[in-house]
């Protein structure tokens, strides 16, 4: 096979990572995949997961993102790793990295495999935490809450669905170094451990391999103007390293480099892993020409203790939406007391058709008013109603759908006909455009906390497979 | 006199994980930046101000390099809640368009 060597200089000790896109499903353009492949890196990585979807995929094992997009991405990455005899990285699977999802990335791996004949050693790295671990590190105290944090206790535990802990760099490196893998796919994974794991291994500094990682993670993200899911590629070198976006047409400028430590983190300059904190606030970010960046000066502070971050989903209920709509001035203008009335009409009515069977606090209805504070709820400052109309959201939660249908019923009659005293006779106070609408089971986010554990590796068993073609087998970790 | 919204290339607001938000005002050259940080009128007070928190409850940054302010709150409610209406906290920068800027 023959590589064109870039334009770009290279050096012996420098290590060259392809980041094919910021979430494995979300799409990236083959013509700039294979631009990068030609720049010969040493591995490709790619993180798959994110809390930012909300807590439904935790809480049930689902994707986020659709199963044949994920495939679509994942069989371009497996064929040009296999293709450059590189690894492939793949981090907090199938959007939470709990054990269904390493699972169901694992069979989408296994198929393209087999439908391509591809030969390879796989190792899986499993994230989720069982419930009894936790609870003894919690009575050792090595479970500490961060700021801001929910109530954590062993009833939190007991009560999740599932709990992940978020991976260094360790489990890959071990599963590197140590099994010879692969392809690696990861539970749930610090997404910048994915691009510093192999980089810290062949000596890249700290420093100059977290502060890669956090820019590669995201892919293209870090462009100017990025016009559509798209590769980044860097170069690791021991002072220093490069990034460039494969496709001509995007540009990293200092700028837009430096501006990528902030999306998404609370603060720019520091940025918490399992082993210590990346400092930023030394960095200096140079254009080596209009569309390539060079970035030195970043340091990594090592922690005293190495933690390791959970994330954690419980079941809250079942849920049941109702959708509707005010046109009336009258309404509008008195919106505030006509919600106020019309929630103890539908605790009332719930009352009368349960009885003692469902208490108050058995079940939840909440209502958005859309034109009023729909989007900001108690962070908005205008009070006032400008609007002509207002929609209207109910969701009534309880133990059962049946439950939370039945209140989403009843709150639907309530609402048609609650009487207001500028009009006298029976009125059909809001539009509904169709009736109550199942939303199934809904969960929460209900840890913000760190363990100690005794090793890096200890929360993250690894499996390790010999896949060829469509022939699997189990071989000694 | 101006609004932050007319100096700014961008005012965004995101999730920084579930329990945060993080708002980033960026600017397209150093001297808007500067002007803006200069000004006095992007602090951490404005900004607790903005969202009825105290300023001790608000992290707040110049970040020089990349020509932007940033600023990180407790969510009101925690992402996914059943309060909660902004999943991702995409749209709950609205009240930084409009400060005031000399």
């Amino acid at each position: 096979m023959t590589i064109r060597r870039s334009e770009m200089p290279t050096t012996d000790d420098e290590v060259r990572v392809l980041s094919p896109t910021g979430v494995c499903g979300s799409g990236f353009l083959v013509s700039s995949f294979e631009r990068a492949l030609a720049l010969a890196p040493h591995f490709i990585g790619c993180d798959a997961g994110s809390t930012d979807p909300g807590p439904t995929y935790l809480g049930t094992g689902r994707a986020a993102f659709p199963r044949e997009a994920v495939r679509r991405d994942l069989r371009i990455m497996l064929l040009g790793a296999r293709k450059l005899g590189i690894p492939l990285l793949i981090g907090s699977a199938a959007t939470a990295g709990a054990d269904a999802q390493v699972r169901l990335v694992r069979e989408i791996v296994e198929e393209i495999a087999a439908a391509e004949g591809l030969v390879f050693r796989l190792a899986l790295i499993h994230a989720e935490q069982s419930k009894a671990y936790l609870k003894q590190r919690l009575l050792e105290g090595r479970i500490r809450p961060l700021d801001p944090a929910p109530d954590f206790d062993a009833g939190t535990i007991d009560r999740s669905a599932h709990i992940v802990g978020m991976m260094g760099a360790e489990p890959f490196q071990h599963a590197l170094a140590a099994a010879g893998a692969d392809v690696i796919i990861a539970g749930r994974a610090s997404d910048t451990a994915i691009f510093a794991a192999l980089p810290l291994t062949r000596g890249i500094p700290a420093g100059i391999a977290w502060h890669a990682g956090k820019i590669l993670e995201c892919g293209a993200a870090a462009v100017v103007q990025r016009k559509t899911p798209d590769c980044m590629f860097a170069w690791l070198r021991r002072d220093h390293f490069v990034v460039q976006a494969p496709d001509e047409s995007l540009r990293c400028t200092p700028q837009s480099i430096a501006s990528h430590s902030l999306y998404e983190n609370g603060d720019p300059f520091h940025l918490v892993e399992c082993s210590g904190t990346l400092d930023l606030t030394q960095s200096r970010y140079e254009a080596i020409d209009e569309r390539t960046v060079r970035v030195s000066g970043s340091r990594f502070l090592p922690a005293q203790r190495y933690t390791v971050k959970l994330e954690g989903a419980e079941h809250v209920g079942y849920q049941s939406v109702l959708f509707g709509s005010i046109r009336d001035p009258f309404i509008i203008r008195q919106i505030d007391d006509w919600s106020a009335r019309l929630m103890d009409k539908i605790h009332g009515r719930v009352a009368m058709v349960y009885g003692d069977k469902l208490q108050r606090s058995d079940y939840h209805v909440n209502l958005r008013i859309y034109g009023k504070n729909g989007t900001m709820g108690p962070l908005e400052p205008v009070k006032e109603i400008r609007s002509h109309e207002l929609a209207l959201v109910f969701e009534a939660t309880a133990a059962t759908q049946e439950i939370a249908s039945t209140i989403a019923g009843i709150t639907r009659h309530q609402a048609l006909h609650l009487p207001i005293p500028e009009w006298s006779g029976l009125i059909t106070g809001v539009a509904c455009p169709y009736n109550y609408l199942e939303r199934g089971p809904v969960y929460r986010f209900n840890v913000n906390h760190v363990v100690e554990p005794d090793d890096p590796r200890e929360m993250f068993p690894m499996e390790l497979l010999h896949v060829d073609g469509a022939t699997v087998r189990s071989i000694a970790a | 006199m101006t609004t932050l919204a007319e100096l700014a290339r961008l005012i965004r607001s995101k999730n920084a994980g579930p329990f945060e938000l993080t708002f980033d005002v960026m600017f397209d050259d150093a001297a808007t930046y500067e002007r803006v940080k200069r000004s006095g009128a992007v602090t951490r007070d404005v900004i607790a101000a903005c969202y009825g928190l105290e300023a001790a409850k608000v992290k707040f940054f110049y970040c020089d390099s990349a020509l932007a302010i940033k600023a990180t709150i407790p969510r009101p409610y925690f992402q996914g809640d059943l309060r909660d209406s902004d999943g991702h906290g995409g749209q709950q920068y609205a009240p930084l368009m409009d400060i005031r800027v000399e």
